[in-house]
This record gives C-alpha cells, sequence and structure tokens, in this order.
C-alpha cells in the first residue's frame, strides 16, 4: 500500500489530506496515471509534481511501499 | 559561530526586527529585506484574507537549498526566509526574506532570486478569500 499525502486543491480533489494505492511498488507515470483515472479532476488542473521522501520526483522515478509520498498541485506561496 | 542560513515556517505573526537581528553582521555593509504583505485586491476583486498551505518538512528543505543556492551564486553571507502559514490578513505580512552581503549589489540580486525561487518550487499553496467565495491561487487554468 503507497500512501500519499494531498495538499492545496489536491486534498479538495480527494476529499481528504491522504489517498492510497493498493500497490507495493509503482512509477511516478503510474501513480499520475492511477490517480488521474480515480479523480478525474486531477486532469482539469494546472497540473502537479509528486514529491517522494520530500524530494521532487520525475516521471520515471520508482516508489515503494513506505516511501513518503506527496502531490504537489502548483505552489503559490510568497 | 553564527548560522548563515535560517529557514522558518511560523503559524503566528513574523517579526521584521527578529529576522534583522538574525541576519546583521559585522562584517557586511548591507541587509537587503524583502517583505511580502497580504494586498487587498487582486483580479478586481476585493480580498478579504488568504490561508496558507504548507507541506512543512519539505518546505523547509526547499527554502534551505534557496538559501544555499543564493549563498553559492551570489556570495552573499546571509539567508533568511521566513514563511507564515494559516490565516494572514489584509496587509499582514506573508514571507520575509534578509539576505546580508560585504556590499549592496549582491544582497539585492540574492534577495530577488529567493522570493522569484521561492514561489516556484517550495510547496506551499495560497488560498485567497473573497467576498463571494474563495479559491487556490493558480490551480486552475
Amino acid at each position: 500500500m503507497i500512501h500519499i499525502k494531498c495538499f492545496g486543491i489536491a486534498k479538495e480533489i480527494v476529499d481528504s489530506e491522504l489517498a492510497k494505492i493498493e500497490a507495493d511498488k509503482i512509477t511516478v507515470a503510474d501513480l499520475r496515471k492511477k490517480m488521474n483515472a480515480d479523480y478525474k479532476a486531477f486532469t482539469q488542473i494546472n497540473g502537479y509534481m509528486v514529491a517522494v521522501n520530500q524530494e521532487y520526483a520525475t516521471d520515471d522515478q520508482i516508489i515503494n511501499s513506505g516511501d513518503e509520498v506527496a502531490i504537489i498541485p502548483p505552489v503559490s506561496g510568497g | 559561530m553564527e548560522s548563515l542560513i535560517n529557514v522558518y515556517i511560523s503559524e503566528n505573526p513574523l517579526s521584521i526586527d527578529q529576522v534583522y537581528q538574525g541576519a546583521v553582521n559585522e562584517t557586511c555593509g548591507g541587509i537587503c529585506l524583502f517583505i511580502g504583505t497580504v494586498r487587498n485586491r487582486n483580479k478586481g476583486k476585493e480580498v478579504t484574507h488568504l490561508d496558507f498551505e504548507t507541506y512543512t518538512p519539505m518546505a523547509l528543505k526547499e527554502m534551505k537549498k534557496i538559501a544555499e543556492q543564493a549563498i553559492e551564486k551570489f556570495g552573499v553571507k546571509h539567508v533568511s526566509i521566513f514563511h507564515r502559514s494559516g490565516y494572514v490578513g489584509i496587509k499582514d505580512i506573508a514571507v520575509i526574506i534578509a539576505v546580508t552581503s560585504v556590499h549592496r549589489d549582491a544582497c539585492f540580486q540574492a534577495c530577488q532570486y529567493a522570493i522569484d525561487t521561492l514561489k516556484e518550487t517550495v510547496p506551499i499553496w495560497k488560498k485567497e478569500f473573497l467576498e463571494d467565495g474563495s479559491y487556490w491561487v493558480g490551480a486552475r487554468p
């Protein structure tokens, strides 16, 4: 099981601070596909980054069960 | 040995003097302070307040990276980046950046670099509250 932290608009789309994916190992690209299929609204925002263990991840990066994963919608600090 | 980098996220109001006191340095001739405040209008609508959500541990890491890059790129002595979380009212301070350097050019440039990069990379989200609703800034086309 992979737990995904959701912030900002992602938290509203998932309606929770945490989403779950039934997998032990998944690429960032496949996680995006799965999230976009489970929650169509993700395809209607200005994209999002995925962070793994608090670092921005590339699409080919592999996520393992136990990694800290987060969906990072467009940031707007400052 | 004083710290060359100071990053902080606070639920409580930020103190300009605290950031300044942490940045002032006997070897430096200039401190550039950028203070980001909340304005009362955006895109023709009246704003009542903002609410900042933060992914705090990652945001602090990204803020530290920006400070390290600013020191590396511009040769400045010290970088502080303080950001608010939670409810921030009109005219309140959302962010303070302080950069200290031997001469002024470097601290102006590094301060601009720090705020510009913060807006692109640090996982902090601003929800803007208007009289007739609210929205996550930059999230939708």
